[in-house]
């Protein structure tokens, strides 16, 4: 497993600073938001991987970092971290033709796009890059994974706006299912933090513009005062891998994919159905596919965007799929301490509830201290961190155009 | 004309991240190098950025060692 996230670079660093309760949302100020509504977000931070952050030197050369997009940097660090700790490194070419890597992205080379549009204004077509398409080719992230470790397999790209990273991991897994691959690096990378990402989400009214003062509250999922989502951004990727082939070359697995669930709205481009159908059946075609009911699941890692509609109509949806379970499980928004990663969400929240099922530890919804009215009966896990015994655990990743996934995890037998 | 070599060099070494002792008059940008097709379309740029002319296409296709880009703009500018 890999990550790069607001609360730093590395799977342990992210993992133990979410669950003492901080958080990665500070004010922007690496580049000007005097006149935009929102002027916080879930920013990368900057520094050493020794001390938990990251330095793009560290991952690639200069020479190529000119060939990128943010977000393929970060995908390449997180792949990187993943690859170096599943331990998979293959002897001959027919072992790398058997494996494939799957990273999308929600939106992609973002901000390249952004200053080639001014380039091209101001300067003319003569000052174009060459490099000004591969670097923002949102499949170039799993272009660079496969070309840096000759990974020969299936190379792909899903592109499902904030379901993108949990589409990315269970599309992955049914392409080992299928035999087209026997291992898949898989997951979502986002660097949408930019000038002209915060000036489009704003203009959907969909971020958080309330709290510019005091960011690290601004993302608060469930919260009476929430007011839209905090954009983040970073990378998540997971090594995915056919059960016998990981036990075979003695593999450490962290966790088995057993269920994955997908739906669509078939309403509106950026609103949720308004009664949550669409978030039902991707969690219960998730239980299906799983072939488990609703009274094994222990925690669920909940969209939770911190918008005033998305957030309960997700949490309608649990209470009527669980039932009488729904007050015997935790369910928390992690987006609440890094902000929302769209096309990286997913996975980065998949890997959250490995992790919660490895420490028996569910991460807390941050700054839930007045939890609207709907949300009496079910475990937000408010403020801070606590402890379960978590055996099976799901994620939702909920996105504009009315796209749904949901998957399930159970700890490794 | 030392001066637009050692500017030349300075920017082969900066855009192909190789050593500076690589980068010989004599050098091919793609052969000796490591440079792709693309890298070279980027060289071409960043030598008129540097030195404010223009480079044709039939002109760029024919610079293909450090020496060829010198000569290039050592001509250009007289």
């Amino acid at each position: 497993m890999g990550l790069v996230t607001p609360l730093g670079s590395g799977v342990e660093r992210t993992w133990q600073r979410l669950i003492a309760g901080q958080s990665g949302i500070v004010g922007i100020e690496h580049f000007d938001v005097s006149d935009l509504p929102a002027k916080i977000a879930g920013v990368v931070p900057q520094g050493p991987s020794s001390e938990g952050g990251f330095t793009a030197d560290e991952w690639v050369s200069t020479k190529d970092q000119r060939k990128m997009d943010r977000f393929i940097l970060y995908a390449i660090a997180a792949a990187t971290q993943a690859v170096e700790n599943s331990g998979v490194s293959p002897q001959s070419d027919e072992e790398r033709e058997r494996i494939g890597v799957m990273i999308g992205s929600g939106i992609g080379g973002l901000e390249t796009i952004y200053h080639g549009s001014i380039t091209l204004k101001e300067q003319g077509p003569r000052r174009i890059t060459p490099f000004f398409i591969p670097a923002a080719l949102i499949n170039l992230a799993s272009g660079h994974v496969s070309i840096k470790y000759g990974f020969k397999g299936p190379n792909h790209a899903p592109v499902t706006a904030c379901s993108t990273g949990a589409h990315a991991i269970g599309d992955a897994a049914r392409l080992i299912m299928f035999g087209d691959a026997d291992v898949m690096v898989a997951g979502g990378a986002e660097a949408a933090v930019s000038r002209i990402g915060i000036a489009g989400f704003s203009a959907a009214r969909a971020l958080s513009t309330g709290y510019n003062d005091t960011p690290e509250r601004g993302s608060r999922p469930w919260d009476e005062g929430r007011d839209g989502f905090v954009m983040g951004e970073g990378a998540g990727i997971v090594v995915l891998e056919e059960y016998e082939h990981a036990k075979q070359r003695g593999a450490t697995i962290y966790a088995e994919l057993i269920g994955y669930g997908m739906s669509g709205d078939a309403y509106h481009i950026t609103a949720p159905a308004e009664d949550g159908n669409g978030g039902f059946r991707a969690m219960r075609n998730a239980l299906r596919n799983a072939k488990i009911s609703v009274d094994q699941i222990d925690y669920v890692n909940a969209h939770g965007t911190s918008t005033p509609l998305g957030d309960e109509i997700e949490l309608g949806a649990v209470k009527r799929l669980f039932g009488d379970h729904a007050g015997k499980i935790a369910m928390s928004s992690t987006k609440s301490a890094i902000g929302h990663l769209l096309g990286a969400a997913g996975s980065v929240e998949a890997i959250f509830c490995i992790m919660a099922m490895r420490d028996g530890i569910v991460p807390p919804t941050l700054n839930l201290e007045n939890p609207s009215p709907t949300c009496a009966g079910v475990d937000l896990v408010p403020i801070k961190a606590k402890e379960k015994k978590v055996r099976v655990a799901l994620s939702n990743s909920f996105g504009f155009g009315g796209t749904n996934a949901s998957l399930i995890f159970t700890a490794a037998s | 004309m030392s001066d637009v070599a050692d500017r030349v060099k300075k920017i082969v070494v900066e855009h192909l991240g190789v050593d500076e002792a690589k980068v010989t008059e004599e050098a091919s940008f793609i052969d000796d190098l490591g440079a792709d097709s693309l890298d070279t379309v980027e060289l071409v740029m960043a030598f008129e950025e540097e030195f404010g002319c223009e480079i044709p296409d039939d002109a760029a296709e024919k610079i293909q060692t450090v020496k060829d880009a010198i000569d290039f703009i050592q001509k250009s500018a007289a």
